[in-house]
């Protein structure tokens, strides 16, 4: 399994503050990669790094085997990647339609939109559909969260990079995303997701890196970080068997 | 070189160059009645004077604090009112100047506390945008009530008799110079000029100079710390506005006349923003060395534009550009050149090429 | 396969959010409030029909500067200098084409009318070009920086403008088809008024079909509400960025040349003068906002107007007024466009 995108020796500084030291990260193409850690550890960090909205100090970023840590975040996201903040980013004030139409590189016009592609997305998200017309800031949480998402994938991405998106919701809607997650799976994306939820984690890993104060200190399979609660306690500070 | 220290509030020129500048200023403006004479060179040195004190008020604001408020001049024309009304009405003395004074100050102290408070919750860019309007707003107000402030044209006044050009202090000339009461006030200058640029100078290396220069660098954290940064905004808005109002009355003695273009014109804001970018914001002592050049420039510079407009007689746009009148055009250039090149200004430049001591670079917002 | 359309007819289930009529209702409300004050509803036209024309001139010329403010979060000290640009080349153009403007006939002034804004905008345009490229953009970011460097930039182009057409005052005449008024009863309504009116209406409808039927234009609202995600979708918002602000320039020349036939003559501070006006209407409009910015100087305008009738001495004020009283109402403008 080929490594789509890799991280060697990241460091970041924001201001004086020095978050990432040293991260080394592999995300094999095809695979749902969980990047979990502390509340700090510097997961969010990470992506926006891979993103180009914070620079690296120091280190290689290569995805397809090009560099990107010298780039900028529009030639990023052309290269090929979807980007899902913890803040969803959601443009309040435009509609659902005109949130996707941003979205849709390709498209000049809402009609230019691949159908069958939208017609896949509200598959998954049906609520979007129905709010078509409607300002995307009067949706609720969990709408946003599927718009946000909706966004990503409503053209063809190569890697997905997505923060925390149960952060805040319900456990319902928390199950709409993991069945949304493991159909892209299946569909061959490549997901790098950032995620508290262990039981999201568990349901949608394959491989997993865990971090803390800034580095990966774990790097396996999902399944055997699932079945070794010691591991598990020692790494994220507590069992998150109890976490839901 | 402790007593030094302790009067300059240990913020020491830090700078060969500098420390022999501010000396040369010094004495030059300390004796400038005896080493210059004629109506001409005293009126520039008092002109200076008035100056340094209002860009030094400014650059606590802009320097050291952070803020941008075109309002500067509406306090700098308070305190020329006061002085100017007082007289006025109510007959020429230091009663009237002493009333002037306080009702001015008075004046300035609501006025910059009322706007404070009330814009500096918000952005820089709204805080600088309203100050604009309010300035102009009150420029119009003193040309309006023509009754009270005299209009376009303003007030002329008589000062106290020790301070009248009539008074004669010594009978006979002092080494060369007649000492009379225009040569008394602009001692009365000086001394006021230097003791309020002591106090600032106290006044930006006290505890709460410091907090200014850590709400300047850093809001958000400074708040965090626990500053409210409001509060500290909003005192040296305050600050900024009495200096300024001090210096309005002592060119009001100066001039004996206040008008709306004396104090309160837009012209007299972006000279006083030239200058202290230029001289070098948040050091106080750019404030002396930019006040000096640029009242030196903007009385002698004309006359070296004159010559070169008249070098370049015939060739047809470069003699326009040269002409006494553009000189604002060279000097706008030179302060967007400042703002890139030399963020930290003439004293910026004095101090990093030859420190006394080692700099720590600064961080400009 | 799937020939599905776009689900417009489900959306009609759910309403689309309600529409903020309230400032909108204010400036209706400002308006009425007047005729009971004024008396007579003949002066009350003429006075609206001013305050709307000198709103909509305000307008055009505001317009850009909000946007580039909140796409860009620049505020340009010096939008002034493509007022005074597009006044003064107007001066020239009219002068130079005394053969239409002296005519009798409608066409021919409007014509010479029109060649002087497409004249205006294009120098404008072209000198907001150079001021973004040289002077705004090393400085993004850094609000003090800005400040004082736009500043810098108006003083060192007023200067210029002074040698290039000398610092005194210039005549701008109305071509004579556009001088007088017409008369409605006793409602004089003065015919290049007329004009502005029409010309401030078919900007806003341009910019409102831009802004919301065109991708760029969607870019750009995006990009006010969140410039970081826009490029976080692979758009280059700089470039983006660079355009808005010539066009801002080109109509804040536009506004230049109807502020300059509005007063009849043009002077090199025409810029300064302006800038304090255009900065109390997007503070009004709330910075970003097109819309805001629109009633907003129509507020100013009419309010002007108005206060100059009733109460000259205070006229002067009342846009200060105004201002405090809409930010005590709605501290961040009249339609404030939520941010991040």
């Amino acid at each position: 399994m080929t490594a789509l995108l890799q991280l060697q020796g990241v460091h970041t500084h924001i201001g004086a503050y020095h978050i990432l030291h040293g991260v080394d990260l592999e995300v094999p193409e095809g695979e749902v990669t969980m990047l979990l850690g502390r509340n700090g550890a510097g997961k969010s960090t990470t992506l926006r790094t891979i993103m180009g909205l914070w620079r690296a100090s120091q280190g290689r970023i290569d995805f397809k085997g090009r560099p990107l840590q010298t780039l900028h975040t529009p030639e990023i996201a052309q290269a090929g990647i979807g980007y899902v903040p913890e803040t969803m980013g959601i443009f309040s004030d435009l509609t659902v339609r005109e949130n996707l139409l941003l979205a849709a590189r390709q498209a000049r016009r809402a009609e230019d939109i691949d159908t069958r592609r939208l017609e896949w997305t509200f598959g998954f998200f049906p609520a979007l559909k129905k709010f078509w017309l409607f300002p995307a800031g009067k949706l609720s949480g969990g709408q946003k969260q599927m718009l946000a998402i909706a966004r990503a994938i409503v053209e063809p991405r190569a890697l997905l990079l997505i923060d925390e998106p149960s952060k805040g919701l319900a456990p319902s809607i928390v199950n709409n995303l993991i069945a949304a997650l493991r159909e892209l799976k299946a569909q061959s994306s490549t997901i790098l997701l950032v995620e508290q939820n262990f039981q999201m984690a568990k349901a949608l890993g394959d491989s997993v890196a865990v971090m803390d104060d800034g580095r990966v200190v774990h790097r396996g399979r999902m399944a055997e970080l699932a079945d070794d609660e010691g591991l598990q306690q020692r790494l994220l500070g507590l069992s998150l068997g109890v976490h839901q | 070189m402790n007593a030094l220290n302790r009067i300059l509030s240990h913020d020491l020129p830090k700078s060969r160059w500098l420390a022999a500048a501010l000396v040369l200023i010094v004495v030059a403006l300390a004796f400038a009645p005896f080493l210059f004479p004629g109506a001409k060179a005293l009126s520039v040195a008092a002109k200076m004077l008035v100056f340094i004190v209002l860009v030094a008020s400014f650059d606590l604001l802009l320097g050291y604090t952070g803020i941008v408020s075109f309002a500067h001049t509406m306090f700098f024309g308070i305190g020329a009112y006061g002085i100017a009304i007082a007289s006025t009405r109510l007959g020429e003395g230091w009663i009237a100047v002493a009333v002037g004074l306080a009702a001015a100050l008075a004046i300035s102290l609501v006025l910059s506390l009322v706007i404070g408070l009330f814009s500096l919750r918000v952005k820089a860019m709204f805080y600088a945008m309203i100050t604009l309007a309010v300035a102009a707003a009150f420029q119009t107000l003193a040309s309006q009530l023509s009754d009270f402030t005299g209009g376009e044209d303003g007030l002329s006044f008589r000062n106290p008799t020790l301070l009248s050009p009539s008074f004669e202090a010594l009978a006979e000339p002092l080494l060369g110079l007649t000492v009379d009461g225009k040569v008394i006030t602009y001692y009365l200058l000086f001394v006021a000029a230097v003791m309020l640029f002591l106090v600032m100078l106290r006044i930006v290396n006290s505890p709460f100079g410091r907090v200014l220069q850590a709400i300047r660098e850093n809001d958000f954290r400074a708040e965090a710390i626990g500053f409210r940064s409001v509060v500290y905004r909003t005192l040296s808005n305050v600050l900024g506005a009495l200096f300024a109002t001090v210096a309005g009355a002592l060119l009001a003695l100066w001039l004996r006349y206040t008008g709306p273009d004396t104090t309160l014109s837009f012209e007299i804001m972006l000279d006083i923003l030239l200058v202290v970018v230029i001289g070098g914001m948040g050091t106080l002592y750019g404030a002396v060395v930019g006040s000096v050049l640029f009242v030196l420039a903007q009385n002698y510079l004309q006359d070296l534009l004159k010559f070169a407009a008249g070098a370049l007689e015939g060739v047809p746009v470069a003699s326009a550009l040269f002409t006494p009148d553009r000189w604002l055009l060279w000097l706008g250039v030179l302060f967007v050149l400042s703002v890139y090149h030399f963020p930290t200004g003439i004293v910026g430049r004095l101090r990093a090429g030859t420190s006394l001591s080692p700099s720590t670079p600064r961080r400009l917002p | 396969m799937n020939t599905t359309t776009m689900p417009a007819a489900a959306a009609s289930a759910i309403p689309k959010a309600r529409f903020d009529v309230k400032p909108l209702a204010l400036l209706a409300a400002l308006a009425l409030l007047a005729l009971p004050l004024i008396g007579s509803p003949s002066t009350w036209i003429t006075l609206t029909v001013a305050g709307l024309a000198m709103g909509l001139i305000v307008f055009i010329i505001a317009s850009g500067l909000t946007l580039v403010f909140g796409l860009m979060d620049v505020l340009n000290f010096g939008h002034g200098v493509f007022i005074a640009t597009g006044a003064f080349v107007a001066t020239s153009v009219m002068a130079g084409m005394a053969g239409w403007t002296m005519s009798p006939q409608l066409l021919p002034n409007l014509g010479a009318i029109f060649v002087a804004m497409l004249a205006a905008m294009l120098v404008a345009g072209a000198i907001g070009f150079a001021f973004e490229r040289v002077i705004v953009r090393p400085v993004y970011g850094q609000h003090l920086k800005q400040i004082l460097i736009t500043m810098g930039g108006m003083i060192v182009g007023e200067e210029i403008i002074k040698v290039i057409w000398g610092p005194q005052q210039i005549p701008l005449p109305l071509p004579e088809s556009l001088r007088g008024a017409f008369l409605f009863g006793d409602a004089a309504i003065e015919k290049y008024r007329v004009l502005a009116v029409v010309v401030g209406l078919v900007v806003f409808a341009v910019m409102l079909w831009v802004l919301g039927r065109t991708k760029v234009g969607l870019l750009v609202r995006a990009g006010v509400q969140d410039r970081e995600m826009v490029e976080s979708l692979g758009y280059r918002i700089e470039r983006l960025f660079t355009g808005v602000f010539v066009v801002g320039s080109a109509l804040a020349g536009l506004g230049g040349v109807l502020w300059g036939l509005y007063q009849q003559s043009v002077v090199p501070q025409i810029g300064a003068q302006v800038n304090i006006l255009i900065f109390i209407v997007i503070i009004i409009g709330g910075l970003g906002s097109t819309l805001g910015c629109f009633v907003g100087a129509l507020m100013v305008g009419l309010l002007a107007n108005y206060a100059g009738f009733l109460a000259p001495k205070v006229a002067l004020f009342s846009n200060i007024g105004l201002m405090v009283a809409v930010l005590l109402w709605r501290p961040q403008g009249l339609y404030p466009v939520t941010n991040r």
